[in-house]
């Protein structure tokens, strides 16, 4: 009879559902090195917690004909090793979710891969999970692999471990052997910091101290571990203190109504509560929690509701709402562990999208401090990452982010790393203390650091209407991309004369002019590139105060430099103009040589050649520099100015 | 539990909010694919609390195979009168001027025409770069390796080993123009949660998951309905009217009833924990191979 069965007939339907309505839910991961039984202990505690049906333990005996390793017997692991490329292969290629219930949790186990390869999905399990079953094989005690695993599921945070000594029935049951894997075990993990770890001795094959009880072993004085899952302490693993609201999505159904909707990350949050949005720093009060289910006075981690204010202040998709007392740093200075799932290793200077709370923006990899040795949890000096390596690095991003360490929230302590190109997912991310980042900061002064103590005073008193009306025009930014050679500077010097006959105040800047003076700094490095354009938009920026219009000129290869670009200066008054020309043509204009070198392998990162270009996809003007003359651009150019009335 | 907890469902609940909400926020052109069920049911609620009391801001999209139960189109109707949701059905034409049907083309055929490449016309058409689904992990082996955010390339192709990790609650939302991501908000519901919440919440669903008798007739190990004068019946086959339900809704002539008395959501409950056969038992498409649904998601099936 199945355990459900068992439960109805004691309490009735009513009942039953009466008292299910109240259980915790409990996530754990299963992990281990190849061959250590994991699927057979997951397909063990299913089966004896009776939650295989009828028709899918036949499914499994008729597979275990097939694929089986175990003879006569049902295999159990084929229970759980789901797609057919690797049931093939006889390993498990990918995590796999697995749902069941007793009477006191519902549990849903995420079981990962052992291969070394597939470590990247072991982060992946232990990143949602309260506790790791770590499996050994009491025949080899504490691997390689049983360390890195430890390590991996400490550094995502688990604070719950259970080490499972498994195939005690392949060492005769000796008390002798468990001892010396637990203390084995115990010395490495003195370093790790983990508050809880409970030894189980067990055999998954024959069902000793799973789900029963065994009888093999009775110098063991602990619960099996269905029992231990079922009654270990969550609760106080929840950060219920910092108020963390990230806003993921701003309603606006009707005038009268204008709500703030996200999942509460961390603390509490009341009807009255004064908050302070991030990273404007402006407070308001909460006037009420929305849910379809009506108002609440009060809700708290990780419940998804909808926030009203009290007063209308300007917050987006990305803002963080807090205690104003209880505020995270806000820093575009990053130090983090980060995990590496790429084939293509990580490297100092490279450039990526960081998905942190709901926002995302551009950072670089500015350094790459250290990489741990697993094994010994030794910091090693290391040029790259490479995939399934952990190591610390130092982002600077291109918005300020509001986190906090990882080790004190989950939430708002973790990102993702997203390469640009190809959209891949390719490194996991924990923030380190805070004040430790700061001290390791060596540019943090000098940087555009929203946790300085720079903040714009309000002294001016020349404000850019008069100028605007004092220099009779109305200023802009245009934008020009392209690869190099495709006629950009030709487009923006022909522009400016137009512009200069026609009583327009307008200046260029384009490479040569920065790169000679402003930015002679600067290499061609893809972060010495971002921050080169990053300065042009900051000088097309201070023209625009002055109430003059700037035509950039550059190659500006990459849509997230545009977008910041853009954002920088003001999109109301940024114009991007795209001279669309195939590299072939570019390459055929290759006056000076610079792709001719570059083919031959004499400089680098030549964009079009060895590194990438970006066409814009929504570009106020896509101009065919092939076919079409600079002049009739340049006419194109302007009836796009006279359409926005920035020129007569 | 002490006052700062969550029951399990409510925390599957909350966790479902918010991955619909980050789907809303961060594609173009998102869908809710709308398949009648239960679970379906369920993913629709969802939505309605995710936005509310704003409207749900994205499509319902129902893919017709044009041999769903008639109780199940008249259900979907009212449903999208009483929510009043912005709601499309796509058929898949071409099958449908072949006469495409599961009699004469066999299951996977027809499956494949009407349910897998009408679907792929649909998200076409309407270039859609999200879908939700209500797919859960626990239905099938090969569900549960799949991610919540399941990356699709332009041929809406799934590649099981390069799928993107998904650490946390950090989805990744980035595409190129015509990828897109199977989304799917229920992964971690098991049957059981979702009929516990239909019954809290009180969520309508199709009369057919009640016991009623139906006229039916036995193929294999399945009493396949009569619902319509379309469903060929043998020389010896003669339908009777029996007391059955069905565990899970798709298309007629390929869906099995069980006997039950179950005619209320609690006896519903109480069957289904105290069965011995999964719910997926009644689907005629997961039994053709081994591996079958494996086969099918790569084909852009969801």
């Amino acid at each position: 009879m199945s355990s459900y069965a068992r439960q109805i007939d004691e309490l009735g339907i009513d009942g039953y559902l009466a008292r299910y309505g109240h259980r915790e839910m409990l996530r754990f991961l299963t992990c281990g090195s190849v061959d250590d039984g994991k699927s057979t202990l997951i397909g063990r505690l299913l089966f004896d917690s009776h939650m295989i049906f009828d028709d899918v333990l036949a499914a499994t005996r008729k597979a275990s004909e097939r694929f089986g390793t175990t003879g006569q017997e049902v295999d159990l692991a084929l229970l759980v090793d789901g797609l057919q490329a690797e049931r093939e292969q006889g390993i498990t290629i990918d995590v796999a979710y697995r749902y069941f219930a007793t009477e006191r949790r519902k549990f849903i186990i995420a079981d990962t891969p052992g291969h070394v390869q597939y470590t990247r999905n072991m982060a992946t399990g232990a990143s949602n999970c309260d506790l790791a079953v770590i499996l050994i094989d009491a025949r080899y005690g504490v691997l390689e692999q049983t360390r890195r695993h430890s390590f991996i599921c400490s550094l995502l945070g688990i604070q719950h471990f259970v080490i499972a000594v498994n195939k005690m029935d392949l060492v005769e049951f000796r008390e002798e052997r468990f001892e010396e894997i637990r203390t084995a075990y115990a010395d490495f993990a003195a370093r790790l910091s983990v508050r809880d770890i409970t030894f189980i001795p067990m055999s998954a094959l024959k069902g000793e101290n799973v789900v029963h009880r065994s009888t093999q072993m009775p110098w063991y004085q602990g619960s099996p571990l269905l029992a231990h899952l079922e009654t270990v302490h969550l609760a106080s693993d929840r950060n219920l203190v910092d108020l963390r609201f990230p806003v993921q999505h701003v309603l606006r159904p009707d005038l009268n109504f204008r709500g703030y909707s996200g999942t509460i990350a961390s603390g509490t949050i009341r009807v009255g509560d004064t908050i302070a949005a991030l990273p404007s720093g402006k407070q308001s009060q909460i006037k009420s929690i929305v849910t379809f289910d009506g108002d609440l006075q009060e809700a708290f981690a990780p419940m998804a509701v909808t926030l009203t204010l009290t007063t209308e202040i300007d917050i987006s998709r990305g803002d963080m709402l807090v205690a104003p007392n209880n505020a995270p740093p806000l820093s575009n200075a990053i130090e983090a562990m980060v995990v590496w799932f790429h084939e293509e290793p990580l490297q100092p200077g490279r450039q990526f999208l960081v998905k942190h709370t709901t926002v995302q923006t551009a950072a670089t990899v500015t350094d790459l401090r250290y990489r741990i040795n697993v094994g010994t949890l030794h910091r090693e000096a290391t040029g790259s990452l490479q995939m399934n390596e952990v190591g610390r690095i130092r982002l600077e991003c291109a918005r300020p982010l509001a986190a906090d360490a990882y080790s004190k929230n989950r939430a708002t302590g973790s990102f993702i790393l997203i390469d640009r190109l190809s959209n891949a997912t390719v490194g996991a991310g924990m923030v380190v203390e805070r004040k430790l980042a700061d001290d390791a900061t060596k540019r943090a002064a000098g940087s555009a650091d929203a946790g300085s103590n720079v903040r714009l005073q309000h002294n001016r008193r020349i404000k850019p209407e008069a100028r605007k009306q004092r220099l009779g025009q109305e200023p802009f930014v245009l934008w020009i991309t392209g690869l190099p050679r495709s006629g950009k500077s030709s487009l923006a010097y022909a522009l400016e004369q137009w512009l200069f006959d026609n009583q327009r105040h307008v200046h260029v800047l384009d490479g040569e002019i920065l790169r000679l003076g402003l930015n002679r700094d600067l290499g061609f490095s893809g972060a010495d590139r971002w921050e080169n354009q990053r300065r042009a938009a900051e000088v097309a920026k201070l023209n625009l105060a002055c109430g003059i219009s700037t035509i950039v000129a550059l190659v500006s290869p990459l849509q997230f430099e545009r977008e910041q670009a853009r954002d920088i200066v003001g999109a109301e008054h940024f114009l991007e103009v795209f001279c669309d020309a195939p590299l072939a043509a570019c390459e055929a204009r290759d006056q000076d040589g610079l792709y001719a070198r570059a083919r031959a392998g004499e400089i680098d990162n030549v964009t079009g050649v060895d590194a990438p270009y970006e066409p814009p996809t929504k570009p106020t003007l896509a101009l065919d520099t092939v076919r079409d003359s600079v002049d009739a651009n340049v006419q194109k150019v302007i009836a796009l100015l006279r359409s926005r009335s920035l020129v007569r | 539990m002490t006052k700062y907890a969550l029951t399990h469902l409510e925390q599957l609940e909350h966790e479902s909010i918010q991955i619909i909400r980050e789907v809303a926020a961060e594609f173009e052109r998102p869908v809710m694919l709308y398949s009648i069920g239960k679970d379906s049911g369920v993913m629709l609620r969802l939505a309605q609390k995710a936005f509310a009391p704003a409207r749900i801001p994205f499509k319902i999209l129902h893919i017709n195979t044009t041999w769903k139960f008639k109780e199940m189109i008249t259900f979907r109707d009212q449903m999208v009168a009483d929510l009043k949701l912005d709601f499309d059905e796509w058929i898949n034409l071409e099958g449908k001027k072949d006469g495409i049907n599961p009699f004469v083309h066999g299951t996977q055929r027809y499956t494949h025409v009407m349910k897998t490449e009408g679907l792929k016309q649909a998200l076409n058409a309407g270039q859609y770069d999200a879908a939700f689904g209500g797919a859960r992990r626990d239905e099938e082996k090969s569900r549960a390796k799949e991610r919540v955010f399941s990356f699709r390339d332009r041929f809406h192709q799934w590649d099981p080993k390069n799928q993107r990790p998904e650490l946390w609650n950090l989805f990744n939302c980035r595409v190129h123009k015509g990828e897109s991501i199977r989304v799917f908000p229920i992964s971690n519901w098991t049957e059981l949660d979702v009929w516990l919440y239909i019954h809290k919440e009180q969520l309508p669903v199709v009369p057919l998951y009640f016991a009623k008798a139906r006229p039916v007739v036995r193929r294999g190990n399945a009493w396949i309905m009569v619902d319509d004068e379309r469903l060929p019946l043998q020389p010896d086959e003669q339908p009777e009217m029996r007391m059955v339900r069905f565990r899970t809704l798709g298309c007629y002539p390929l869906t099995g009833a069980i006997d039950s008395t179950a005619d209320t959501l609690p006896k519903i409950i109480e069957e289904m924990l105290r069965s011995r056969d999964s719910e997926r038992q009644g689907r005629v498409i997961d039994f053709d191979e081994a591996g079958s649904m494996e086969q099918k998601k790569r084909e852009g099936y969801f």
